[in-house]
């Protein structure tokens, strides 16, 4: 039987680390993620599995510690807040850029700027989008829980190998906080140097006699190879789109009225619903879990059977572009969001999707 | 089974950590728990809180408005939360700190003076498990098998002494529990 135990998200992704053999942390302290590397230093794995964790000086240092760890096939991650995401910006893109594996964790708080330390999912275009320059996408994964904290952080890792591409783990301060009973699996021991060079044959571990030399680069001065090497990336990003779309339907099928929320904000918006079905109001929930790829096809498909659908956000309304993209004028989209940390209530959400699709 | 409870008093009073024991217990006895603090640019002395949802079935929102349960240490909170209670709901608070009594007559109100509780057993740190024993006597759903159970796994094993005085404490906020008014 897998052991229980009553962890915060934060916890969760620290202990998650640990269990699934990640080589490398390397962070800089920021509210409302700090338990991570308090967890991370408490445990101490340097001494059981050999993990190293690093508080670096900056988020600008961690990320480039990522980017020396990836370069070697390392399983290596960092985690930080918003203000810390964008300082990471860079080193993000020229993760991209070289092709390397790595997990980010962004728990969100509210901003621009310092904003605030509570809750808020207003990163969703930086992330989803880009962030950092050039044509790139990071594959972005939105958990729910603490025990969706625990499960992709080996799911981020897993697709940040099979597409060399970096994986951001998308959450917010209430997931971060929030204490929910986390089923542990069993572990995974840390890849052997063996092991690395099967899986990451282009890592840079040593230019062995009678083998060619691993680069590792962004850099290419001649435009037809940087043309060539976009094109490249294209293709993976269509098969990204084409194999790792993740999506939980909640009531949908028998909806005439569709929410759309990710993270936290869809457990709010489960309770919405099930209010709404109390009243006789067929209400359904599609809570995106990939973000990036963005799960159009059900979205346009679940788009021509509803009356309505509206995107809840803890922001000023950032997926509720790419639900209108994907829906593509079949039915009206509305939106109901909160800023600053603020949190909706079901009974918050239920008044605005009333208001909205006209009920009473 | 679904129990909303919100605890909440000062910074220091053990309210997340009375919290994280009862979401243990709840664990323990195979029900599902979400627990959310407060959480804000809270200063030491500052006002702290945390919603603790108790459900034989999945939770969805973590966030709640309306609670079945409030356990209240401080008159702050009992200003904020009072009205939050559901009718027919329980409220347990430590007078210690309360200038203004409960006013609501739509709810069962109880109190528990758990300093005094702290002082017999001799140590301040057991104050909130009186109030968390007080709450279980009224509301009877966890099992005391359990709640022990999640007491160990909430207090590290080089503490080990602190699990029978926390359960002493337990037990002792169950014997005081007082009922001052009461809806069946």
């Amino acid at each position: 039987m897998t052991e229980k135990i009553l962890m915060k998200g934060n916890e969760a992704i620290a202990i998650s680390a640990i269990r699934n053999g990640v080589d490398g942390y390397f962070g800089y302290p920021i509210t409302p993620q700090s338990e991570v590397m308090e967890t991370l230093m408490k445990e101490k794995p340097w001494e059981t599995t050999g993990m190293v964790v690093l508080q670096a000086e900056s988020e600008l240092s961690s990320i480039n510690m990522v980017y020396g760890g990836a370069c070697c096939g390392k399983k290596v991650m960092t985690s930080s807040s918003s203000p810390g995401i964008s300082l990471m910006s860079e080193g993000i893109s020229y993760l991209a850029g070289a092709e390397l594996p790595c997990v980010i964790v962004d728990v969100m708080r509210g901003g621009p700027g310092l904003g605030t330390i509570q809750p808020s999912q207003s990163d969703y275009s930086q992330c989803v989008k880009g962030g950092g320059h050039g044509d790139y996408h990071c594959i972005v994964i939105a958990p729910a829980s603490p025990q969706d904290m625990y499960d992709f952080v080996d799911w981020g890792f897993e697709l940040a190998f099979k597409y060399r591409n970096p994986v951001i783990i998308l959450a917010d301060g209430i997931i971060g906080q929030l204490m929910e009973k986390v089923e542990l699996h069993p572990s995974k021991p840390r890849r052997t140097d063996a092991e690395i060079l099967a899986a990451a044959p282009w890592a840079t571990v040593g230019k062995p006699a009678g083998k060619e030399r691993n680069i590792i680069t962004s850099l290419s001065l001649d435009a037809g190879t940087q043309e060539a090497f976009n094109r490249k990336l294209l293709a993976k990003f269509r098969e990204i789109e084409a194999n790792e779309v993740k999506y939980a339907g909640y009531l949908t099928e028998d909806a005439e009225y569709l929410l759309v929320a990710f993270g936290c904000a869809s457990r709010i918006c489960e309770a919405a619903v099930d209010m709404l079905r109390e009243e006789g109001i067929m209400a359904g929930l599609l809570r995106p879990i990939t973000l990036y790829p963005f799960p159009e096809k059900e979205i346009s498909r679940l788009a021509s059977r509803v009356r309505s659908m509206m995107s809840i956000e803890l922001n000023l309304g950032q997926m509720v572009e790419d639900v209108r993209l994907a829906v593509n004028g079949k039915c009206p989209v509305g939106f109901y969001g909160r800023q600053g940390g603020n949190v909706f209530t079901p009974e918050e959400i239920m008044e605005e999707f009333k208001k909205f699709n006209n009920l009473k | 089974m679904k129990e909303e409870i919100i605890i909440a008093g000062f910074g220091g009073q053990g309210v997340l950590s009375m919290g994280k024991i009862l979401a243990y217990s709840a664990i323990m006895q195979d029900l599902e728990v979400t627990w959310m603090p407060s959480y804000g640019p809270e200063m030491r002395g500052g006002t702290a809180n945390v919603c603790v949802i108790v459900s034989d079935r999945k939770i969805s929102s973590p966030i709640i408005t309306r609670y079945d349960t409030a356990i209240i240490l401080n008159q702050q909170s009992l200003d904020k939360f009072e009205g939050s209670i559901k009718a027919g709901g329980l409220l347990v608070y430590d007078p210690s700190g309360i200038t203004r009594v409960p006013e609501r007559k739509d709810i069962t109100v109880c109190s528990i003076d758990a300093i005094d509780v702290a002082a017999e057993i001799g140590n301040a740190k057991v104050y909130n498990m009186a109030v968390l024993g007080a709450y279980l006597k009224m509301r009877p759903a966890l099992k005391m098998e359990n709640v022990v159970r999640g007491l160990e796994k909430s207090i590290p094993s080089r503490y080990a002494d602190m699990i029978q005085k926390n359960r002493e404490a337990i037990e002792k906020g169950m014997e005081r529990v007082k009922i001052l008014s009461e809806i069946r």
